[in-house]
C-alpha cells in the first residue's frame, strides 16, 4: 500500500477510538514535557553560568607573572619568592612586547589595595579596584545605576552596591556625590636609589599621606573586580589609569620596589592579558612562556564546568525518561488492545490482499503519529513548564531587589530533540504490536463467530 | 497424481490441511484432488465442519496446504512467498463471506475502495472503478453510506462489489446466502450468475443448501469429512 493510504487508514483508526488514543497521546506529551522542562532548565542554568563567566574575563584572560624560583609545592608567600637568575622583569617594556603579540586585545596589571575613604565627613576602610577601560564591554556593568566612567583619564568612581549600601541605604541618592580617597604615597628617598645594594637593604623610602575626590558616577550589583588574580573583590572602583598613577602602597609593590632596585626601574608584580577569545588562550599561553614569563589561565575550569553540565543534563534526562518510559508502556498497552479489537478487520484486510508488511506499517503509523502529536504537545507544555519556572524565580528575585535573569532556554535542537524522541520512542513502542498484527492468522481471525 | 493443466482455473492435487489438536489429527481437508475449469460456476456442498471453508481458504491463498498442491491458472501457491500470496489474492482473486465481513465505520465507497488501495491503483481511478462496481451490484446511490444502514442482501452486495472491484479472474464466496433470507439468496445468486457470464468469471461457492446450488451452479461437489465424496455435474 502507498505511503498515503496507509496514513489515511493509520489517521481514521486513531479517530475511530479517540478518546484511548488522546489518552495515550497526552501520556507521551506528559513524558516529553518533563524531559523538555528538565533540559531546558539544565541548558538554561548552563548558559546563564558560562555568560556570567564568560562576561567575567575569567576564561578570555591570562594572569601572567615574573619567573620565580619555586620553593616547595606552591611557591609559598611573595616574599619567600626569589627572582630568577634568567627571569625577564615585568616591566613597561615587556608590558608593551606583550600587547603586540597576536590576538592580544588587552594588557593590564592588576592594581587592588586596601584604603581608607571619608564620605560625608565619616571614614570607611575599602578595597579599591582599577577597571580597565575594557571592562565596561564585559557586560558585569550591564545594568548598572548611573554610568561607566566618562573617560579613562576621569575623576570618577563606581561603587559595589553591598559598599554602596554602607555609605547610603538609599544607593541612587549617592549618585553625583564626591567622595574622598586617602592613599599613601612612595616616595624614594634619594640616597637609597643610588646605593642599590640589594633586596635587604629595605625601608628605603618614605610614605607620604595623600587626598584624591572623586565623583560617585554609578552603583553596580555585580562584582566586576572579582575576577582572575583578584584576591578580594574591589568594592570602590576608579579607572584603571587613575589608579595606576596613584602609585598606592599595593600589597605587592613592597617586592617590586626591592625586585627591581638594581635596574631602578619599576615593575609589575602580574599582569592581566585579555585575548580575542577564549580559544585564543591556550596558543597565547605558550607564547608569554616563550617569551620567558609564567602564565596560566583558568580554561580547565570552564571546561570542569561544562562537564559538571554535561553530567547534570543526563541526570535530569534520566529522571525524565523515566515518565516517557511509562508512556511508551501506555503505547505498547493502547496497541495491544487496538491489535486485539481490530483482529477482524486485519483478517478483512488480509483476505482483501493486505501483506504482513501492509498490516505491520499500518500501526506502526498510528504508533508514530501518536509520538508526533505527543511529542508536539509535550514540547509545548515542558516549554511553558520552564517559562512558568523562570517567571516564579524571577517573581522571588524580584521581591529579593535582585535583577531577573532567564534559567530556562528552550534552544531549536531541544525542539527538535524532544518531538522525534518521541516519535521513536512511540515506534519503538510499536515494534511489538505491530508484528502482531502482521502475524496475525487471517483465517482464524475470520472464523464465523 | 494429475499433471498440471493450464486449461485449468483451478487444480487441486492432492491436498490436505491437517490441524494438531494435542495428540490427535484433525484432517480437514484430506487429499482432495479436483479441477475446476475457467468460467465455471462451482458448488461446494457438505455439512458443517466438512472442511468447505478450510479448502476454499486454501483456495483463496489465505492458508497453506499441509501436503499437495493448490495450482491457480498455472501458479502453484504452495511455492509463493506470503508476500506473493498477498499479491494473488489481491490480483487473481474475490473473497465473499457468510458474514459479509464489511469495515462497519467505513462507508460503502471506502469500504469498495479498499482493495483498490491495497492494489495501489491511481487515486484518479478510484473513484470511477468504485462507482462501476457498486452500479454493477445496483448500489451506486447508497455510495456514501455505511453498512449498518443497509439490509443484509445490500450488505452481501456491496462485499461483492468490493470482491470484483480489482477485477479478479476468480470469485470465491462462502456461504453467501447463509445470512439471508431465501428470496434475497435468490437475488444474491442472480447476481453471482450474472458476474459469471459478464465480466466472466470462476466462481467456487461453498453452500449447504442443496436446491439453490442446483439452480445455479454449474457443478456440485460434496465434501464429507474433509473428503471429496461427488465431483459431478447437476442432476
Ligand atoms: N484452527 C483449527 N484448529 C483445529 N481444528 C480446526 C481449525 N480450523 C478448522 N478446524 C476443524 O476443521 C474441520 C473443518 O472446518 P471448516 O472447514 O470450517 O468446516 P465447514 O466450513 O465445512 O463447516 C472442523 O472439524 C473444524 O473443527
Ligand atoms: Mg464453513
Amino acid at each position: 500500500m502507498k505511503f498515503r493510504d496507509l496514513s489515511d487508514l493509520a489517521f481514521r483508526n486513531l479517530r475511530e477510538a479517540v478518546l484511548r488514543n488522546s489518552l495515550t497521546t497526552l501520556g507521551v506529551a506528559v513524558g516529553v514535557a518533563s524531559l523538555v522542562a528538565m533540559l531546558s532548565l539544565g541548558v538554561g542554568l548552563q548558559q546563564l553560568a558560562s555568560s556570567r563567566l564568560a562576561k567575567s574575563g575569567l576564561f578570555d584572560s591570562i594572569f601572567v607573572t615574573p619567573k620565580t624560583n619555586l620553593r616547595g609545592p606552591g611557591g609559598g608567600p611573595p616574599a619567600t619568592r626569589t627572582p630568577d637568575a634568567k627571569a625577564r622583569p615585568l616591566d613597561a617594556a615587556a608590558r608593551a612586547e606583550i600587547s603586540r603579540l597576536p590576538n592580544v586585545v588587552e594588557v593590564y596589571p592588576q592594581i587592588r589595595f586596601f584604603t581608607e575613604v571619608r564620605y560625608d565627613g565619616k571614614p570607611y576602610a575599602t578595597m579599591v579596584a582599577g577597571m580597565p577601560e575594557s571592562s565596561k564591554a564585559s557586560g558585569a556593568f550591564d545594568g548598572m545605576q548611573g554610568h561607566f566612567f566618562s573617560s579613562p583619564n576621569a575623576d570618577e568612581a563606581i561603587l559595589q552596591a553591598e559598599f554602596a549600601k554602607e555609605l547610603n541605604p538609599q544607593t541612587w541618592l549617592l549618585i553625583g556625590k564626591d567622595l574622598v580617597l586617602r592613599y599613601a604615597e612612595r616616595q624614594a628617598l634619594p640616597w637609597q636609589a643610588q646605593a642599590g645594594d640589594g633586596p635587604e637593604n629595605s625601608g628605603g623610602f618614605s610614605v607620604v599621606p595623600k587626598e584624591k575626590h572623586f565623583r560617585i558616577i554609578g552603583v553596580v550589583e555585580t562584582e566586576p573586580a572579582s575576577g582572575f588574580g583578584g584576591f578580594g573583590s574591589g568594592r570602590l572602583l576608579i579607572p584603571l589609569p587613575i589608579a595606576e598613577t596613584l602609585r598606592a602602597a599595593q600589597v605587592n609593590d613592597l617586592r617590586d620596589i626591592l625586585r627591581d632596585s638594581s635596574s631602578g626601574k619599576p615593575a609589575y608584580s602580574s599582569l592581566t592579558v585579555r585575548v580575542k577569545s577564549p580559544s585564543l588562550v591556550v596558543t597565547t599561553e605558550a607564547k608569554l612562556k616563550d617569551l620567558g614569563f609564567s602564565a596560566f589561565s583558568l580554561l580547565d575550569a570552564s571546561k570542569a564546568l561544562r562537564s559538571f553540565f554535561t553530567v547534570l543534563d543526563i541526570l535530569l534526562g534520566i529522571f525524565s525518561s523515566v515518565a516517557l518510559a511509562v508512556a511508551t508502556l501506555g503505547i505498547v498497552n493502547t496497541l495491544v488492545m487496538a491489535v486485539l479489537e481490530r483482529r477482524r478487520e486485519i483478517g478483512i484486510m488480509k483476505a482483501l490482499g493486505a501483506a504482513d508488511g501492509d498490516v505491520k506499517q499500518l500501526f506502526f503509523i498510528e504508533a508514530g503519529v501518536m509520538g508526533l502529536f505527543g511529542g508536539i504537545v509535550g514540547t509545548v507544555i515542558g516549554w511553558l513548564i520552564g517559562r512558568a519556572i523562570s517567571f516564579g524565580t524571577n517573581v522571588y528575585l524580584h521581591r529579593q531587589n535582585l535583577s531577573s535573569v532567564d534559567i530556562s532556554s528552550v534552544p531549536f535542537w531541544l525542539i527538535l530533540g524532544g518531538i522525534l524522541f518521541a516519535v521513536l520512542v512511540s515506534l519503538a513502542a510499536g515494534l511489538y504490536p505491530a508484528s502482531r498484527a502482521a502475524r496475525l492468522d487471517p483465517v482464524q481471525a475470520l472464523r464465523y463467530e | 497424481m494429475t499433471m498440471p493443466d493450464s486449461r485449468s482455473a483451478i487444480q487441486l492435487d492432492q491436498v490436505s490441511r491437517h490441524y494438531l489438536m494435542g495428540e490427535s489429527i484433525i484432517r480437514a481437508v484430506d487429499n482432495v484432488s479436483a479441477a475446476v475449469a475457467p468460467g465455471e460456476f462451482l458448488a461446494l456442498l457438505g455439512s458443517s465442519g466438512s472442511g468447505k471453508s478450510t479448502l476454499l481458504n486454501l483456495i483463496a491463498g489465505l492458508d497453506r496446504p499441509s501436503s499437495g498442491s493448490v495450482i491457480a491458472h498455472g501458479q502453484d501457491l504452495s511455492k509463493m512467498s506470503s508476500l506473493e500470496l498477498a499479491r494473488y489474492r489481491r490480483q487473481t482473486v474475490g473473497m465473499v463471506f457468510q458474514s459479509f465481513n464489511l469495515l462497519p465505520r467505513m462507508t460503502l465507497e471506502e469500504n469498495v475502495e479498499l482493495p483498490l488501495r491495497l492494489a495501489e491503483v491511481g487515486r484518479s481511478e478510484r473513484a470511477a472503478r468504485v462507482r462501476e462496481a457498486l452500479a454493477r451490484v445496483g448500489l451506486e446511490k447508497r455510495i456514501g453510506h455505511r453498512p449498518s444502514e443497509l439490509s443484509g442482501g445490500e450488505q452481501q452486495r456491496t462485499a461483492i462489489a468490493r470482491a470484483l472491484v480489482n477485477r479478479p479472474r476468480i470469485l470465491l464466496a462462502d456461504e453467501p446466502t447463509g445470512n439471508l433470507d431465501s428470496a434475497t439468496g435468490e437475488s444474491i445468486l442472480t447476481l453471482l450468475r450474472e458476474i459469471q457470464k459478464n465480466p466472466g468469471m470462476t466462481i467456487v461457492m461453498v453452500t449447504h443448501e442443496r436446491a439453490l446450488a442446483e439452480r445455479f451452479a454449474d457443478r456440485l461437489a460434496v465434501m464429507g469429512d474433509g473428503k471429496l465424496l461427488s465431483n459431478g455435474a447437476p442432476g
